[in-house]
């Protein structure tokens, strides 16, 4: 591992390299490199200006806000706290995941699957494509989408259109493409009708086809260089994430399960709502955000990761034909019994847009997405607990309430936060392994970004008023003097001002 | 078949001023016909967002804007690669942009009413002054959407009424 890489000891001696923000990720964060006068790194950290103010945000709001309170988090996965919040909320009044009415169960998980779908393509195409096409230092003026639709036509357009696909899926069972309304307290405030089942009927084993192909692309991509992409930005650790009771891929509701770098389970269909007595979260100095950590190992073995690999490692199987041929293969592809290559997270994230597809063409040929048992109540509680496997990972939401209805107490770990540990070692593994001792360039300094992108964090609330991502890197001698500086202003002009 | 007009107006309606534009769309949606009238709305532009332009007549992106000189500005817009695509959020000239890689043909006749934004704290709502702003461009963009015709709208265009 890679942390003796967190903390120089001489760090006032040292130069100081400033990736700020990093871009293609959503939201805000930087990476500080400091070197030594050989050009050696000697620290490496990912810090993120991540907005933590939310909980707050919501304390003194009635309950049932919070299912559209909660998406003003995120413009890429809104349904997923979306879904975390009404599964929380479902607790306040009195029903549990099994007694939800069918319909609601389903039409929730279709809406899950769509959102998983679309934030996985928008990842996969818009945002790392073009690393993995063109390479991780290819001229900066060919890393976007737009240049992959110059290309590759095909994969580009493919790309756009599954996002599109799993955002009609969003906007036809909540209502809108985002901040759509679709679940509340203990159900769902509306079914399909047999049209808008029709219309998604449509299109859906084109997307299926579409998926099985960008399988096959990043299988592709990723065998084409074995060696590099199994090592670069590789890190060993524990993964957490939810799984059916048979140990399946589960997205929506599960027990909680945990492995080590070596396969063994350190533990097994959890419940999540004693999350607390399991995952602790641990603050250092340096960041906002915080390091989320398994308490029996501790805080220095305990960091995990989460998200597509994370489950995918996990799960024993996938419920889906050609998703689960997809990860048989995945898993052969590497000879021990957890895949640690960071960049597979591309892969796994693929996997999943497969399986997303294939469970929603099953939910579709359903009846009961059509039915109209929609929401059940219990007995009035104080607590709610939420969890689900949102695209980036684990996400928990955790509600406290008084008498008269009104939030007391929030706590959310997102998604991001799980996989902090994670990304920093990673930063640090590629500062050590790849750039240590050379000469920094922008290109070369991208290799970083493609670590952290890998895990498709998403660092703030997505606003395209604080979202424009100026990047700034700075160059400072060892006497503390700037001696090169490249601006990426936020229109996307780039200058570099030499001192 | 889409409804011919499109109403796209962007941003977040929980940072202050960033919610002109969903704003805007509520006040159409409550006092215009919305027969030919479809009306959109996102936190940001993205690439898929193109293939909304799809068979439209006209399409009015509605956002808020920090660099208006006035009240609000409505321009014409047409593609352009700038290079906001290398965020994630795209300009409509980007998406435009996108729209003809993909179509291979131009997009339909696309505008953008900017609003004048100043504050965007999260949590706030809008400002004094945003506030005025959306009133006058709520007026501005009735009577567009009332007179959904291309001349009338490229007439209108690079006007700026005084705040």
């Amino acid at each position: 591992m890679y942390e003796h890489l967190e903390t120089a000891e001489n760090r006032d001696s040292l130069k100081r390299v400033v990736v700020d923000p990093v871009s293609r990720v959503e939201g805000h964060g930087k990476v500080t490199l400091l070197l030594d006068e050989n050009n050696k790194v000697q620290q490496a950290r990912l810090h993120i200006v991540e907005f933590r103010g939310f909980e707050r945000f919501i304390q003194g709001r009635p309950y049932w806000e919070l299912p559209v309170l909660v998406q003003r988090l995120c413009g890429i996965c809104p349904v997923s706290h979306h879904l975390a919040a009404a599964k929380a909320i479902d607790q306040l009044v009195g029903i549990d995941p099994d007694n939800l009415p069918v319909s609601a169960d389903k039409l929730r998980r279709l809406l899950h699957f769509g959102q998983v779908l679309q934030s996985h393509a928008l990842h996969f195409f818009h945002l790392s494509s073009p690393d993995l096409l063109f390479g991780f230092e290819s001229d900066i003026s060919k890393r976007s989408i737009v240049a992959v639709l110059a290309e590759y036509p095909d994969i580009g357009v493919q790309g756009v259109k599954l996002r599109k696909y799993g955002q009609e899926v969003i906007r036809m069972v909540s209502g809108k493409r985002i901040h759509g309304t679709g679940a509340i307290a203990g159900g769902m405030n509306k079914s399909l009708t047999k049209a808008e089942r029709d219309y998604l009927l449509e299109d859906i084993d084109q997307m299926i086809t579409w998926a099985e192909g960008s399988v096959a692309l990043i299988k592709k991509v990723h065998c084409s260089n074995l060696p590099y992409y199994d090592d670069f930005a590789t890190i060993r650790s524990n993964y957490l994430g939810l799984t059916k009771p048979d140990g399946a891929l589960e997205l929506y509701h599960g027990g909680i399960r945990a492995k080590n770098e070596h396969g063994e389970t350190l533990m097994d269909h959890i419940d999540y709502c004693k999350y607390n007595d399991y995952i602790h979260e641990e603050v250092r100095s340096w960041t906002y955000m915080k390091f989320p950590y398994l308490l029996s190992l501790g805080q220095a073995q305990g960091w995990y990761r989460v998200g597509p690999l994370a489950r995918v490692n996990n799960c024993d199987y996938i419920d889906t034909p050609l998703a689960e041929a997809a990860r048989v293969e995945f898993k052969a592809h590497s000879g021990e019994a957890m895949v640690h290559s960071t960049l597979a997270f591309h892969w796994t994230r693929l996997i999943e847009v497969l399986h997303c597809a294939e469970s929603i063409k099953v939910l579709l040929n359903d009846p009961d997405i059509m039915g109209s048992d929609l929401v059940a109540q219990g007995e009035k509680r104080y607590e709610g607990i939420g969890v689900i496997e949102a695209p980036r990972g684990t996400l928990f939401h955790h509600y406290q309430v008084d008498e008269n209805d009104i939030v007391t107490k929030a706590n959310l770990i997102v998604s991001t936060t799980s996989n902090n540990m994670a990304m920093n070692e990673s930063v640090r593994q590629v500062a050590a392994e790849y750039l240590s001792g050379r000469e920094l360039t922008e290109p070369l300094l991208n290799n970083l970004e493609v670590a952290i992108r890998a895990y498709d964090p998403c660092l703030s609330c997505a606003t395209h008023a604080v979202g424009k991502m100026p990047l700034q890197l700075e160059l400072v001698d060892a006497g503390g003097k700037l001696i090169d500086k490249l601006v990426k202003h936020s229109d996307g002009q780039i200058e570099r001002n030499n001192a | 078949m889409p409804k011919p007009v499109l109403l796209f107006g962007y941003g977040n309606l929980s940072r202050g001023d960033d919610a002109l534009g969903p704003l805007l769309l509520e006040y159409v949606e409550s006092h215009c016909s919305l027969d030919a009238i479809e009306i959109l709305s996102d936190f940001q532009l993205q690439i898929e967002h193109a293939l909304d332009l799809e068979n439209r007549r006209l399409v009015l992106f509605v956002d808020a804007s920090v660099a208006c000189a006035e009240a609000f500005d409505f321009t014409v817009l047409e593609p352009a690669r700038d290079k906001s695509y290398t965020t994630h959020a795209m300009s409509p000239a980007a998406v435009l942009d996108v729209y003809q890689s993909i179509k291979k043909q131009l997009p339909p006749p696309c505008f953008l009413l900017s609003i004048k934004a100043g504050k965007f704290e999260l949590g706030e709502g809008l400002s004094a002054n945003a506030e005025h702003n959306l009133e006058q461009a709520c007026s501005f963009a009735g009577r567009l959407l009332s007179n959904p015709d291309l001349d009338f709208w490229l007439k209108q265009a690079n006007t700026v009424l005084s705040a």
